[in-house]
């Protein structure tokens, strides 16, 4: 019977190897994943119980997680409320987290790869885990600006330095206070998110990173880029501009704003911009070509997945499949060209910047709780989008929208401001979406600003880009080259 | 049985006390630990525990020593620490449960059963003088595991406790009779089989080149073969009649040396498994957890979703490689945390390197068991010895394997570890048998005289002279 005996034991043996190799499974090769499951309330715990690192505005901590007396250990809390609701979004027992919180979560558990050498140091001294703080590249008083420049309507703002891709300010109103949410009693943190979640406008999404508009006129920088880069155009160029421009194959139109012509016809490319002329655009557009306006836009970061701030930024499109009525509407950024507003800042502050396109980003350092510097963002290359040639051509013209265009709502003494207004259309009997982004000063710039207000604001049929948006960007301007 | 050569071992007596110790050690070091993972001080209570703990462990050594001075000297110990490592972790969750505002007190009733077990145990050491006395009553175990079986379909005695009829209350004490049933089973095949394992192996039709048995030598087993298909479609306990199952073929393998036994038992098992997973509702339902266990919709199903197996999995995989540590994690999360799921709340808290230690302990316990069935003389001992020690390795499986999704989960209790008074102490008797089997495995034949010549410049970790005088034993080699 011993030989039966013996092939039992392989058999037991090979269970527990069985068993063995599972809990490695389980504990080792699935772990990350099993954590990072939605429905695993133990990270959550865990995380709470735990100090998580600050968030950090021009040395203060705007997010910061302080003792409390309490199942969770820690309470989160946001000092300014509603001003960096955007950046920050929020952490919360019952509703998980967004945003940066999200984004920037291995470094503000302590838990992320980089801080392994502090976990190792936490675990032989036996001390509490604490998590990193993440420094941001935003500037208060932009931040602000752009705030109290919105009020009240639903819109977005976004404001780079063109030289490194440091994000100064990054707004979207309606915003929401963040307190509300991280409450450690369950049934109001999701009565408020239960309200947010339902209210107009949808405060808990991020307007300026993850809501695609119309660019309307703004998307013209990007057709004069691809004309002045195609070598066959030059600012004095001269463009036929007439009050109706009929597009080939259909009995479509595009006009003017207001129905009218663009004060000459042909009309220069450098007047065309400056009053924003549609059908001279739409003409433009259909010259140069959808592939040339394809590849212009994909170089100021249209069309790119994987662009993270590093919050996801979604997606702004120049469509494939384009026939010459749709390029013509493209060109003028109507139809089905859409855009981020951190996306139009891009367009800007890539012009500004001779045509070099920084990518953007938000987190500047991250230092662990003992103060030492974990990381340090470098500027980084996103794409050559211009020649500087090309770059300084249409630099010149934007400074004539401001200075003498349909921009010079956003005119500041003493500064010369680049600009381009927008006016896009929507669906039918809505107000058009108010845009404006701008680059100042023209020949040093120092911050690119896009601004977007939803449906007109507080303007509505009346809005123009001009009229509504400029001054949002001029006050942020301002604020920027004032600090 | 081949050839037969003489072959010293060691009483190992000293042996035991050493690693008897150890266990101590890490029994009391984690009561400690909990005590100061949870409430940053050292129970006050420690040094009684340890004690009482030191007590029972050394009790029971010293009955060994005057009755069984042979016995295997891994498997007491192997038994104390994982009892410890049980108890400890029963008192962590008490722990968590009263922060949570539940007060329990499993540790302390584990704590009362463990005594009880340790002394039941010693006792079946003391008055079973000789393991071969076990055969007399075949018919008698096989009546008595059909009994404990069927306790809980009585009306008034058995109670339905989480969808399954598995438990028997009498006075206020409630227990589970199949875990006192597997060991009657195992006595009563050890018996049945060794008396008529020529007429299973080699009366019978050939079919397909397979050596079918007699039908009436299969009486006796297909009325056990029935009863735990009864457990499974009556008790609704998915988890005690695979284990009598995987009993029932493992010694018919043992006794027939017939892999059409095995061959036949899994094709039932299979077809048993299949027409109960379509035609009962629960165990579908437990096919659908484990294999779309993160499906959302299975997920929230309450009851029989997979909600409990994947919140063990949660607790598995945030413990990682080293765990949180006692007292650190929030095994209370899982519902059953101390009995059903103590392995996931072992693991968050020991991490995988506690999980593969704790395994391998099973692992050595089970070895040492087959070790014992080899080493012993009669046909008896080795059938009985083999399935005590495949149901120790069966149950552990089926239960780890469980939460660990390698099999459906089903409802056993970790042996030794989990909360629940019936296991431990069937288990613990489960010991004290093999204990006594081994005792007459390594004992020197008495055919032979034992040599006196000790082995010059062996050393033996924490033995004494006298103890670990070798010994000449005979042993069966392949």
């Amino acid at each position: 019977m011993n030989t039966p005996l013996r092939r039992l034991a392989t058999v037991v043996l090979v269970m527990f190897v069985a068993l063995m190799a599972s809990a490695t499974w389980v504990q080792y090769f699935q772990a990350e994943r099993l954590n990072n499951d939605s429905r695993n309330v133990r990270t959550l715990y865990r995380e709470f119980g735990n100090a998580r690192g600050p968030i950090v505005v021009a040395g203060d901590a705007i997010a910061l997680s302080t003792p409390v007396e309490d199942s969770y250990g820690y309470q989160r809390s946001y000092t300014a409320g509603e001003l960096y609701s955007t950046v920050t979004g929020f952490y919360s027992v019952v509703n998980g987290r967004t945003e940066l919180e999200r984004a920037a979560n291995d470094d503000l558990t302590g838990r992320g790869d980089r801080l392994f050498f502090s976990r190792i140091r936490d675990l032989l001294t036996g001390s509490q885990p604490e998590g990193a703080a993440v420094e941001t590249t935003l500037l208060p008083a932009a931040q602000q600006a752009a705030l109290d420049g919105l009020a009240g309507q639903q819109g977005a703002v976004v404001a780079i330095e063109p030289s490194t891709g440091k994000i100064l300010a990054l707004v979207s109103t309606p915003g929401f206070d963040p307190n509300a949410l991280a409450s450690h009693d369950i049934a109001a943190a999701g009565a408020a998110y239960q309200q947010l979640a339902s209210a107009d406008g949808n405060p808990l999404r991020s307007n300026a990173t993850q809501e695609r508009y119309p660019p309307g006129s703004t998307f013209k920088l990007v057709t004069a880029a691809a004309a002045l880069e195609s070598g066959q155009y030059t600012p004095a160029s001269t463009l036929p501009a007439p009050v109706q421009l009929t597009l080939p194959q259909t009995t479509a139109t595009i006009g003017n704003f207001g129905g009218g012509g663009c004060g000459s016809d042909p009309i220069t490319l450098a007047d065309a911009l400056r009053i924003s002329c549609n059908t001279a655009f739409g003409q433009l557009g259909m010259d140069v070509g959808a592939e040339a306006l394809r590849t212009q836009a994909e170089r100021f970061g249209f069309n790119d997945p994987d662009l993270t701030i590093p919050m996801k930024v979604v997606e702004s499109v120049f469509p494939d499949e384009m026939n010459a009525p749709i390029t013509a509407q493209s060109a003028i950024g109507q139809r089905d060209v859409q855009a981020t507003p951190i996306q139009m800042a891009m367009v800007s502050a890539a012009i500004a910047n001779g045509g070099q396109l920084m990518t953007p980003y938000v987190v500047q350092t991250v230092r662990s709780a003992d103060l030492h510097r974990v990381s340090e963002t470098q500027p980084d290359l996103y794409s050559t989008a211009m020649s500087p040639g090309s770059a300084a051509a249409l630099r010149d013209m934007m400074v004539g929208v401001v200075d003498s265009g349909s921009g010079t709502a956003a005119k500041i003494p003493g500064v010369q401001v680049a600009g381009k207004t927008g006016t896009a259309q929507t669906a039918d009997g809505q107000a058009p979406h108010a845009w404006f982004t701008a680059f100042a000063p023209a020949d040093a710039p120092r911050v690119a600003v896009a601004v977007i207000v939803e449906h007109g604001g507080n303007a509505g049929n009346e809005a123009t880009g001009g009229r509504i948006a400029a001054p949002i960007a001029k006050a942020v301007i301002e604020a920027v080259l004032a600090s | 049985m081949a050839t037969v050569q003489p072959h010293r071992v060691r009483a190992g007596r000293g042996v035991e006390l050493g690693l008897l110790l150890l266990a101590l050690v890490i029994g009391v070091a984690a009561y400690a630990l909990v005590g100061i993972g949870t409430t940053d001080k050292v129970p006050p209570d420690v040094i009684g525990y340890g004690v009482g703990m030191a007590a029972l462990a050394i009790g029971i050594h010293l009955v060994l020593r005057w009755r069984a001075p042979f016995a295997d000297p891994v498997i007491l110990p192997i038994t104390v620490a994982l009892n410890g490592i049980g108890l400890a972790m029963i008192y962590r969750i008490d722990f968590a449960y009263t922060a949570r505002g539940r007060e329990d007190t499993f540790a302390q009733r584990q704590l009362v059963w463990t005594a009880i077990s340790v002394v039941l145990a010693a006792a079946v050491i003391v008055l079973l003088r000789d393991h071969r006395t076990l055969r007399r009553y075949t018919y008698t175990a096989m009546l008595a595991g059909l009994v404990l079986v069927m306790l809980p379909l009585v009306p008034g005695l058995g109670v339905l406790i989480n969808g399954a009829r598995i438990w028997v209350r009498v006075g206020g004490v409630g227990f589970q009779p199949a875990e006192f049933a597997k060991i009657a089973f195992a006595i009563f095949f050890a018996g049945y089989l060794v008396t008529h394992r020529d007429t299973l192996a080699l009366a019978g039709p050939k079919v397909l080149g397979l050596q079918l048995p007699r039908p009436r030598d299969l009486g006796p087993i297909l009325i056990v073969w029935g009863a735990s298909v009864a457990v499974l479609v009556l008790e609704r306990d998915l988890g005690t009649s695979l284990l009598f199952f995987g009993l029932f073929v493992a010694m018919l393998y043992l006794a027939t040396e017939r892999l059409s036994w095995v061959v036949i038992g899994l094709l039932l098992f299979i077809v048993g498994a299949g027409v109960a997973a379509s035609a009962f509702s629960h165990v579908g339902a437990r096919f659908d957890a484990w294999l779309h266990a993160f499906d959302p919709a299975v997920f929230d199903q309450s009851p029989g979703g997979s909600g409990q197996l994947v919140r063990g999995l949660f607790g598995m995989a945030s413990g990682g490689l080293f765990g949180t540590g006692w007292g650190q994690g929030r095994p209370d999360l899982v519902p059953f945390a101390e009995s059903d799921f103590i392995v996931a709340s072992l693991g968050e808290e020991l991490g995988l390197t506690g999980l593969l230690a704790i395994l391998l302990c099973y692992a050595i316990l089970a070895e040492r068991g087959m070790r014992t069935a080899i080493g012993v003389r009669d046909g008896f001992g080795k059938l009985l010895a083999g399935g005590l020690a495949f149901i120790v390795a069966l149950q552990t499986f089926v239960v780890v394997g469980g939460v660990t999704r390698i099999i459906p989960l089903t409802g056993l209790t970790t042996p030794f570890i989990a909360y629940g008074g019936s296991s431990l102490v069937a288990n613990w008797v489960i010991v004290a048998l093999l204990l006594r089997i081994s005792d007459e495995a390594r004992r020197p034949a008495p055919s032979m005289k034992p040599s006196l010549t000790p082995i010059v410049g062996t050393p033996v970790v924490g033995g004494s002279n006298e103890d670990d005088q070798p010994t000449e034993i005979m042993r069966g080699v392949r």
